[in-house]
């Protein structure tokens, strides 16, 4: 057989001089379906790159003006929709900071939980993913597996898998169901084994290392610069976590420690997130052990709790006081606060306006990943090509939460 | 804490300041708007202030007030822990007019959430580097979060873009008018119809 190229004189191969443009996503799998980013390579490093969101824009902020208070919970589910329950407990803590309402120890201990549960489901989801982007596939299907044990859990508590809408201004819907304890229990002692064979699995793995160690370095004035919060921030060794800097509910009198990373490179941040969800199951252990097993979940505000429904159907002042608060709304005293978690990547703070009618007036999500989303083209500027996924991934992008 | 942050601006720059106000611990002031950027440098580069980290920047629409845009900031001091809100009231009645200082060159997170000020109430940034729409489209009518866009609008269809240098980077959908874009399978088979008639 004859070579192909026997005719071609080298003189006649054109070499490219100018810089190639290079469009990834936004339906791109490692894009996560929603950031489209367009890139300008010269070989395989990436000169200029320009980061494009709002795929997902579903006008969050609008729609949140047009209902009562209550009805944003469901809209607040589909921000970070890995971890919800993160999401309803933080706008249901801003509007409780704007009404001057605490609610009862039991209720702070199962919003802890919970919470925590949703913490662990997001960074299981991240990290798995980003094993899965570098093709270890085993890792994310027993992350995931994982995930999947919380996520039955939080359909036992609320009825729903992913958008429980559990969240209520002055408490929970529903009060934690008879075997919550055990049941977390179970789940927690499973899905810490799974870290431990994840750590196994992936730790000893020069090639999962490689493509980790020393690929997108942030020094710690740029992370503070972009308003990175969360776990890129405490990557970058800035040990910065709301629940330790500025307790709220009860994370002051649990013991748990906050890690680190040094490098700030991708590896970092997949490493602060797996110690974080053994951080997390810490704090689910102390809270189980601390939360009382009776006694109300909900404040005893007739402003903001509904009546129980014996007393709806049976007694005039109860059906009254449903429905005022089911047609015309909360009545959240006129004012603006701003209230912050930690979230699952972060800062989740809510800037809520209230004109004292039943509506809100402006409901403004912090959304942590869009800041850091933000940090992106500063992240792979200058990286290889393949390293994009990498580091796209560890800083893991919500498209609900980013695109809002 | 932040009291003093409040008093400490009240000195250094007494003409910035509008009014002050706070409510459930956060500390808010409201500052003229030209003295929007002198204050958030003073803010985060002294070292009382420290105010290290722009946590926050968006606006909310008064259509009743006279500026009618307040653009708020929240402001936090890793090193110090404490937190501050600043405001500045820009735009008429119509919501032209409104424009503010970037403060991109101080804090690099305040680029994108300018983007989506701008995006979202048309405020738009001084000096800003790339004051693009960044939720929304380029074609987008309106901005979306003023209180007079309503909620039930249906934006009209966007036509082709208009793309320049377009024949470098064929062979990607020179019809569709997008550097990035389906291919037109028609080599040989079908013809692309030309302006003029055809003569027989």
């Amino acid at each position: 057989m004859e070579a192909l190229d026997q005719d071609l004189d080298d003189a006649e191969l054109e070499v490219a001089s100018e810089p190639m443009l290079l469009n990834v996503g936004p339906a791109h799998p490692a894009m996560h379906g929603t950031v489209r980013i367009v890139m300008e390579l010269s070989g395989e490093s990436i000169e200029r790159c320009d980061v494009q969101v709002g795929y997902l824009h579903r006008g969050f902020e609008k729609m949140c003006e047009r209902g009562t208070w209550t009805q944003v919970f469901p809209y607040v589910d589909r921000l970070n929709y890995v971890s919800p329950m993160l999401n309803n407990v933080g706008f249901a803590m801003a509007c409780e900071k704007l009404l001057g309402v605490t609610v009862p120890d039991r209720c702070q201990y199962y919003r802890m939980i919970l919470g925590e549960l949703a913490r662990m489901s997001d960074h299981l989801t991240c990290d798995g993913a980003m094993a899965m982007e570098l093709g270890a596939f085993t890792p994310f299907l027993w992350m995931i597996k994982g995930r999947e044990m919380i996520w039955d859990l939080m359909e036992e508590e609320t009825g729903a898998r992913l958008t429980h809408s559990f969240g209520r201004v002055g408490g929970m819907a529903q009060p934690p169901t008879d075997g919550f304890k055990e049941n977390v229990k179970a789940v927690t002692k499973q899905i810490l084994h799974i870290i431990e064979e994840v750590e196994r699995l992936l730790l000893g793995n020069r090639i999962f290392l490689d493509r980790l160690e020393n690929v997108g370095i942030v020094s710690q004035e740029d992370a503070i610069s972009l308003g990175w919060t969360g776990p890129c921030l405490r990557a970058t060794g800035i040990p910065y976590d709301i629940r330790k800097s500025h307790p709220y509910m009860k994370y002051g009198e649990v013991d748990f420690d906050v890690p680190v990373g040094s490098a700030s490179d991708c590896f970092d941040r997949f490493m602060v997130r797996i110690e974080e969800l053994k951080q997390s199951s810490r704090i689910i252990d102390q809270c189980l052990e601390r939360m009382p097993d009776s006694g109300p979940v909900n404040v005893d505000d007739p402003r903001v709790i509904l009546p129980p429904k014996e007393d709806v159907y049976t007694t005039i002042e109860g059906t009254i006081q449903h429905f005022k608060i089911v047609m015309e709304g909360l009545k959240i005293p006129a004012g603006e606060v701003y209230s912050y978690t930690e979230g699952g990547n972060g800062e989740l703070g809510f800037y809520i306006v209230s004109d004292g009618s039943g509506t809100p007036y402006r409901v403004r999500i912090r959304p942590p990943c869009y800041y850091i989303t933000g940090g992106l083209e500063r992240v792979i500027t200058g990286q290889m090509m393949a390293d994009v996924v990498p580091c796209f991934g560890s800083l893991n992008m919500i498209g609900g939460e980013c695109d809002r | 804490m932040a009291k003093a942050l409040v008093d400490l601006i009240a000195r250094t720059f007494p003409d910035a300041i509008v009014e002050t106000s706070a409510q459930h611990g956060d500390e808010t002031v409201v500052l003229t708007p030209d003295s929007w950027k002198s204050v958030a440098r003073f803010l985060r580069d002294d070292p009382r202030a420290r105010l290290d980290m722009l946590m926050d920047l968006t606006a909310v629409d008064y259509p009743d007030r006279e500026p009618r845009f307040e653009v708020v900031v929240h402001l936090y001091s890793l090193t110090k822990g404490h937190r501050l809100r600043i405001k500045a009231r820009v735009g008429d009645a119509e919501g032209e007019n409104a424009e503010l200082d970037t403060l991109t060159e101080l804090w690099a997170s305040a680029n994108w959430a300018e983007r989506e000020a701008y995006d979202m109430f048309g405020v738009s940034f001084r000096g800003h580097p790339d004051l693009r729409r960044i939720l929304t489209y380029p074609e987008f009518e309106g901005h979306a979060l003023r209180k007079d866009y309503p909620a039930e609008r249906i934006q009209p269809l966007v036509p082709y873009r208009d793309v320049p240098n377009i024949e470098k980077l064929a062979p990607f959908g020179r019809d569709e008018g997008m550097p990035f874009g389906r291919q037109t399978h028609a080599h040989g088979r079908l013809e692309i119809p030309s302006d003029e008639p055809e003569s027989l």
